[in-house]
Parts: C-alpha cells; structure tokens; sequence
C-alpha cells in the first residue's frame, strides 16, 4: 500500500486544462446526442443527474474531507420539490375527474385524503418551486451543518449521522403515503407549464439543459476548488486545528461546502425527475447515497472531470451487468467498492496522470518544451490524515511525556 | 484588527493570567496560576513533564476552556471567545509537533496564514497581488525558506517544518506569538539560527516559549517561568531560576 | 385512546410492549456489543457487521438443519454448538478480512468504511446466491416452545426470555474480557497509545487482528441468538446497521455500558411508540431525537472528559 499513485494537489496554482473540459463538451454534446437514440441517450441524461452529486463530494469530501452519505437526501428533496409540481400540474380537475376529490394527486385520493395538504399548496407556482428545488434542500444543509460542524461533528461521526439522515427520511417519505406517493414516489408526470416532457424533442431539450447545469455546476465547483477556499479545505482536512489557529472559523466553511454540496445534489435530483419523470424514496436512502460516493471515488475523489466520468461509467457498467448477469452486479459494485479503496485510492483521475499523461505529454510537447507545468510529484498519498511512522510514533511518544501523571 | 494599537501606560501588561485553573476529571492540570507577559518580552516556560506547560498555551489560545480563572490579552477577555477570535485579538500559536499542510506548497501554506480573507466571502474573492505575494516573499526570507517556495510542504525537513510553521505565524503580525518547543528536533546548527530568528522577531512583539533544551533557554529568555504541578514554582532571571533550590528540588531530586 | 381499555388490559399491553422492546433490546446489545468493540476500540467502521451476523444466522440454521437430519435425539441441545460455530466460523472470517483489508486503512477510517461496505454487498449477494432469496427460520427445540404466563393476560415467550438471559451472559462475558483477559488489556493499550504499546513489546499487529475478529465473533453469536426470534434473510443485516451505528455512537463508543444503556434507551423508546404510533413513525421520531441528542452532545452519552 505505500506507494499510492497522486493526484497531486499541488497542481492548485498550475493552470487549468481547459481541453479536457472542452473534450467532455463535445462528447456530452456533439458525440452522444449524434451516436446514441434517444432512449438511450435519456438514459446518459439520466446518469448525468448522478454526477451533479459526485461533483459536490469532490468538493466536500475529496477537498475538505468530510464524507456525506447522505447526498441522496438532498438530491432526493430537489427531485421531490420538482415532482411535486409536476404531479400538481397533472392531477388538474379535469385529468382527476374520475377521483373521489377530483383536482388532488392520485396517491392522495387512493389514501382518503380529501384535500391539498399544506405544503402542498405553494407548488402550484412555477417560481416557488424554481426557488424551493434549491432553497429547501440547502436549509436542510444548512441545519446540519451548523448543528454538527460547530460542535466539531466530523469524520466517521458524521459519515453515520447523515446515513441515519437518509434512513430516517426513506422511513418518512415510505410511512406517510398519503403525502408522499409512499413507497412509489410520485409517478406519472407529464408536463412542466403546460409542455409535455415526454416527448422525444422535450427529452432532447432537457438532456441539452441537464449538460449545461452540469457545466455550470462544474465550473462553479472549479472556481471554488481553484480560490483560496479551495486550499482552506485541503488544509482543514490535514490540519485543522492549524486552520482554526490562523484565525478562521472552521466550521464556517464546512458549513458552505456542504450546502453547496447539496445545491448540486438538488439540481441533479431536479433534473432526474425532469428526465425520467418520477421521483422515488429509492433515490433517496442510505444505499443510493453511498453508491454515489463510489461515483466520485471511480472517478477520482480529487478531480471534478473524473467525477463525471466515474458515475458515467460505473452507471453503464451496471446497466450492461445487470441486463445480462444481474446477480454478478452486486458482487461487481462490491469489488468496486474495495478495489477503488485499496488500490486506487485517486480512482480514474489517478491513472490518468501516472499513466496516460506522461506519455500524453511526451508526445504533445515535442514542439512547445518549456510550457509544460511541472509533473505531478509520485510517492504521495492524497488521503487524509496520514503521517510518515516517524513523525506520528515521536508525536505520540511526547504526548505520552506530557500526560498529567 | 491587531493593528488597533491603543498605547497602554508602562505598567499594563500585554498578557495577564490571573488563578486560572483547569480540571479534567478531577485532576487540576493547572491549579490557580497567575502570570504577566510584558510588552516585547521573551518569556520561556519550563518545568518538568507533565507540569502543565502545554496545557496552559491551549488555555490561553482557547484550545481548551478553563474552569477558572482570567487571561486578559491587552485588556481583553480571551476566556468567552472562541478560537479564532483569539487570533484576530492578536495571538498566535506553535504546536508542539509541526502543524502545516503537507499537500500544499510552502507558498501556499503561508498564503492561507495570510490574514485576510478569513470569512467565507472573503476566501471566496481573495486575490493573491502583489502586496500578498511580497508579504509571503519576506517571511520566506526570515524562515530561511525562499528557495524551497514552490516545493510541496510534506519535502521540507523537520526543522525547515518548525521554520515554516514560525513563518505562518509571523505572516500574521501576532503581538502575542506563542511556541511549543520550537527548536525540538532540530540540529546545533538549526537551533542557532532559531535563536537568531526569534531574537529578530520579538522587535515589535511579546513572545511565550515552551523548551526544554536549557542552552536555548538562556540564549533566548529574558524571563523565566518554571512551572511544576499546575503551579508557578520559581519566576525570574535564567540565572535566578537555576539557583533556586526548589527548582533543583523539583528537577534533580527525589 | 386509553377509554376502550381496562386498567388491567393497559398494564398487560404496555408490559407486553415492554417485553417486545427487551427482545429489540436483546438484539441492539448483542449487535452493538461487537460493533462497540471494533468501533469505540479500533476506530474501524465495519459497514459489513450486519452481513457478520447474518452469516452466524445462517451456520445456526445449517446446524439446526444437520441436527434434524442426522442427530434428532440431540435436536435439543444444538443451538448451543451451533452458537460456538458461529463464533468460530465469523471470528476466522473475520481475521481473514482484517488481514486482507482493514490493516491496510487504519489511517483512513473514512475510507474502511466505503471497502467494508462494498464487503458487505459481495457477502449479501453470497449468501442469495448460496441460500436463495427467501428468508428462513430454524426449528426451535421443545424447550424453547411456548410461553410463560406471568398474569391471566401477560405472557411471555420461552424463546423471548431466552434470548434475554443469553445477552446477559454474553454482555458480562465481553466485560470481563475486555476488562480482565490479557488479550483485552493489551488491546486498550494498543487503543491508548499504539506507538507505547508496541514499543513494550505488544504485538500491536496481532491485536488489532484479534479484536476485529473477536467483534466479529460476537457478531456470529448475535446472529446466533437473533434466529430465535426472527428468520433470517440475505438483506436482514442491513436492516439493523443503522440502528446499531445509532446505538453505539450514542452511547458513547468505547463504553460498553454506555453501549447497553443506549441499545436499552432506543428500544424501549421505540416499541413503546410502536403502540401509539405507526411502527415507520415510531422508528422515525427514535431515529430523530436519537440524531438530534447526538448533534447537542456528540460524544454520546457516556464519555470521559479527557486531555486532547
């Protein structure tokens, strides 16, 4: 295990490759749209809402080191707040007139319910729901965040807390049918004002929209990795107590990374429900939270790119094994899981710049030497809290001298 | 912020600790300790294992909260303000084993001690111009680390780690610098210029240092502090303290 | 709600209430017991406990099986070889993964918890694969049949009680391990200061190794235990993670008495709001205050002020 490959992090100040950004551009863009039929292309679309998800973890759990396993929370409430105005959009009273209260969701009749509840109500407006698809799963964050980060809630305490996070809201969304759809979801959606999302022009136009949000979803990511609050994660995920000792409030940060974090996540699960037209606790729980993660540690825990391309692949891998051997799937995620942990701790991303650049560069820079930005430095894990036995056995042997006898 | 130089009369003191105390469980790790810091004044504190000597600087960066008693920092209460407040109040903190950040350059460590754009917006906006980028050139000078700039921090050495960790901290002009045992690990030659480094240093600013190598102590201290169980057992000159046969007790009997 | 019941109805409701709730109880502990001691000793998540459980769910169904078949005088007595197997089977496989994977992450405690995560899916879908599917029970002994009635109305089953008086014994049993034996010794050493105790010749190593399988171990034994009162399924394990995460964060980690008062907080809590409410929104109101205490008081219930 110790020589892990790098994805070296001291590139921060080196420029961006703007190509690279360019590439997947075109692939999402041009390639895709031009080689696949549309079925399958809403299914890309469909995969692509994932990599909302796998782009925040980069910056929350790749850069500053605290993992969520509860992202299929927030991507669950951005898909329901959406779904709930689709589906009121679709129960009006005349599509409903055969109900025992025309004019309510279908779940809702089927459960006695004899009218809209509360919460209900502010869906009917197209803006409020632009605005709660953001806003309520990033208040959510928000409480979160403040409950545990200043109370120095982290690590593996929190990876827990926010699992039992997503288990709790499945229970809820299941147990209460009624107001939920239950253990359905909300299905059977057709419109969004009044233009039908099931057609194949609309589901061209949404998975056009999906990879711009994405786009723009990566470059805000990239800004923020790139700006001096980038580097802060990477230094409160090494040291701290060192962070907080130079004078910033730590908590404060954490707390920003992990609503936007979970304003990416939102927009994903908005956009899924767009696509795919239904949204379900299935989404929401404690197993799609954590395959999400291994979206992004494919990808390369580090890079925004290889997140993409990691839920990219890992959704087609499972597609294709489950169409053909589905009971190998689970042992295939299970080795993926391990694999990527034990031997490619900087997933996609990792291989790419120990194998594939060098080479890549070798040839490229033959004309322009002199313009390449150094090489990433190998020998170096990216993991957190790691120190060299040296440095942590002498540590702890003078923490042993000074404790109070 | 710090640079809110109010000039305070001769006999104010920069830091006043007055019968703190703190128990963890029972055990009082510093048992009512009164201690005044001068302005521009090198103190050092020593004492045996186990003294209490860390536990005190966690007190007073607010690391650990006491359970009694005042530390007045020009006059300010540092007991009810959280950590970073106690920065931007003006002290600054050395850990015991070098704390900086591996995976970042050395410029980039000294960047993030930099002190401005400490809030979220402010991290968000924060340009690196040329005032940012002079500052960082002039630490790296004093710490003796110019040419190792752009390496990654986790190549330096363990004492060019030690200067570094000094470096972030002078990049934030603290009035208060406080050191846990600066010069551990490092080689004869090291420690001279550590010598150097804080004599230079302490021209605008109070200094608090724990060490134990005792050659160091005098070269650097202009006052001593020894502490023993919680409490002060001897405070004065190097020469003083080592006269002092309580502090021999303490450190050579049994 | 109360108007339709007798007084004495109301007692005999929430006693047998009461009774369920131990049997969760029972449950918890036996769960948590193991996962307090490779979480609150080691540090290491095992995501994978549940599955640990199961697989000891699975030998005392194979041994009930066996026993059926070909020993029917014995029948009465097998559970309690079928425990020792348990333990014995779940403990070797869990040194086997300590040694394949978690000692390779120690300094990445985010990162076990995704691998044995990923452990945990590849055993679910081994044991679908080996045992299907469906879930299946064991055949109790004669012994263990039936209940005893403590009034007219409150009844209590054998297995029930069983179960409980089983968790007791291996509650006290972990205690004084961990307290008296050498191996628990030297594994709160290792736990207090590693670089010390390998330094005082420990085999630090060698511990670490024991004590996941020893967790892991008791994990068989829980799963042992849980077949006397549910049947068990390749996804029954993961049912209870959460809960059992909830139960030993909550009770402060690396206090096994914390561990037990917290298992016994959580459900008595829960099978008592069972009965007021529907069992999803007791389940989520528990899971609430419990997430909601530990965000005012993250360090559990019980938890030593100490030094950092």
């Amino acid at each position: 295990m110790s020589s892990q490959i790098s994805a070296a992090p001291a590139q921060n100040s080196s420029p961006v490759d703007w190509w690279k950004y360019l590439l997947l551009a075109v692939i999402l863009l041009v390639v895709l749209p031009l080689a696949l039929d549309i079925f399958r292309l809403n299914l890309i679309g469909k995969y692509l809402t994932y990599a909302f998800v796998a782009i925040g973890l980069v910056l929350c759990w790749g850069c500053g080191g605290i993992l969520s396993l509860g992202q299929g929370v927030f991507f669950g409430l951005g898909g329901y707040c959406m779904a709930m105005f689709l589906k009121l959009e679709a129960s009006n009273p005349e599509a409903t007139a055969i109900q025992s209260t025309p004019g309510i969701p279908d779940f809702m009749d089927w459960n006695q319910l004899t009218e809209l509840p509360w919460f209900w109500q502010p869906f009917h407006s197209l803006s409020f729901t632009l605005l709660a698809v953001i806003a309520v799963p990033v208040i959510f964050a928000f409480i979160i965040g403040v409950a545990m980060f200043t109370r120095r809630v982290g690590g593996v305490y929190f990876a827990i807390i926010t699992q039992a996070i997503a288990a709790i809201l499945t229970i809820l969304i299941i147990g209460q049918q009624g107001y939920t759809g239950g253990v359905n979801g909300i299905t059977d959606l057709r419109t969004f004002v009044g233009w039908d999302i099931r057609t194949e022009s609309a589901q061209y136009l949404l998975y056009f929209v999906n990879v711009a949000l994405l786009f723009a979803c990566l470059f805000a990511a990239l800004y923020i990795k790139r700006c001096k609050l980038g580097r802060l994660l990477v230094a409160m995920r090494e040291k701290e107590d060192r962070v907080r000792f130079s004078g910033y409030n730590v908590a404060s940060f954490k707390i920003f990374v992990f609503c936007i974090g979970a304003a990416f996540a939102a927009i994903g699960g908005a956009m899924f429900t767009l696509q795919v037209g239904f949204m379900s606790p299935s989404f929401v729980g404690i197993v799609p939270s954590i395959e999400m993660v291994i979206f992004c540690a494919v990808g390369g825990r580090l890079s925004l790119l290889g997140a993409v391309y990691g839920t990219l692949l890992v959704n087609l891998a499972k597609t294709s094994f489950s169409e053909s051997f589905p009971e190998l799937w689970l042992f295939a995620m299970g080795a993926l899981f391990i694999g990527v942990v034990l031997a490619f701790p900087d997933g996609l991303a990792g291989l790419y710049q120990t194998y594939i650049q060098p080479w890549f560069k070798h040839f490229i820079n033959r004309e322009k030497v002199g313009l390449t930005p150094p090489a990433p430095i190998p020998e170096k894990t990216t993991t957190p809290a790691k120190e060299p036995v040296a440095s942590s056995l002498s540590s702890s042997l003078e923490e042993s001298r000074n404790v109070p006898a | 912020m710090s640079q809110l130089n109010q000039k305070t009369s001769d006999k104010d003191f920069v830091l006043s600790v007055e019968g703190l105390t703190v128990s963890f469980d029972g055990f009082k790790a510093v048992d009512d300790l009164s201690l005044y810091v001068e302005e521009q004044e090198i103190r050092v504190i020593i004492g045996p294992n186990g003294a209490g000597k860390t536990t005190v600087l966690d007190l007073i960066c607010g690391r650990t909260k006491a359970t009694e008693g005042s530390i007045k920092f020009k006059k300010k209460e540092l007991t009810r303000l959280k950590e970073h407040q106690i920065v931007h109040a003006g002290v600054g903190r050395k850990f015991q084993t070098p704390s900086i950040y591996e995976d970042l350059s050395v410029f980039e460590n000294l960047e993030i001690s930099y002190p401005r754009g400490r809030n979220v917006w402010g991290a968000l906006t924060f340009k690196r111009d040329q005032q940012v980028q002079d500052k960082i050139l002039e630490i790296a000078e004093m710490v003796f680390l110019t040419d190792k700039l752009h390496d990654q921090a986790d190549l330096l050495s363990h004492g060019q780690k030690q200067w570094l960790e000094i470096g972030m901290l002078l990049i934030q002009d603290p009035e208060l610098l406080m050191l846990d045992e600066p010069v551990a690990g490092m080689s004869v030659a090291e420690r001279k210029q550590t010598a150097e480094l804080l004599q230079s240093i302490t021209k605008q600013r109070s200094v608090l240092v724990i060490e134990h190598d005792m050659q160091f102590v005098e070269d650097i201290a202009d006052r001593v502090t020894v502490l023993h169980q919680g409490k002060v057992l001897s405070e004065g000159s190097m020469q003083r303290v080592k006269n002092d046969p309580k502090v021999i007790e303490v450190y050579l009997g049994h | 709600m109360f108007a339709d019941y007798t007084s004495s109805e109301l007692t005999a409701i929430f006693a047998m209430q009461g009774f369920a709730g131990l049997i969760l109880f029972s449950v918890f502990v036996l769960m948590a017991l193991g996962l307090a001691i490779i979480f609150g000793q080691m540090g290491v998540i095992n995501m994978a406990h549940g599955e640990f459980m199961i697989l000891g769910a699975y030998i005392t169904y194979l041994t009930s099986q066996l026993f059926s078949a070909y020993l029917p005088s014995l029948f009465d007595g097998y559970f309690f070889i079928a425990m020792l197997l348990a333990f014995v089977v779940t403990g070797a496989l869990g040194a086997l993964v300590e040694w394949a994977m978690i000692r390779h992450l120690y300094k990445r405690p985010l990162d076990t918890l995704l691998a044995t995560w990923g452990l945990s899916l590849i055993l679910q879908q081994l044991y679908r694969t080996v045992f299907g599917a469906r879930e299946v029970g064991v055949s109790l002994p004669d012994w263990l049949m039936g209940s005893y009635a403590i009034t007219d109305i409150i009844e209590v089953p054998i297995n029930g009680i069983f179960v409980m008086v089983l968790t007791i014994f291996i509650t006290i049993g972990v205690y004084l391990l961990m307290q008296k034996s050498r191996l628990g010794k030297q594994t709160r050493a290792v736990v207090q200061n590693r670089a010390m105790a390998g330094a005082v010749g420990i085999n630090t190593e060698k511990v670490d190794r024991y004590t996941f399988a020893l967790g892991c171990g008791i994990a068989g034994v829980a799963g042992s235990a849980f077949t006397m009162v549910g049947s068990t399924g390749p996804t029954a394990g993961q049912l209870y993670i959460v809960d059992t995460f909830l139960v030993v964060v909550f009770g402060g980690a690396s206090s096994l008495l914390g561990t037990v008062a917290s298992a016994f907080t959580i459900s008595q809590a829960q099978s008592t709001m069972e009965f007021f409410l529907s069992g999803s929104m007791a389940k989520v109101l528990t899971l609430l205050t419990v997430v909601g205490i530990l965000m005012l008081r993250p360090q559990g219930l019980f938890s030593l002020k100490v030094r950092r």
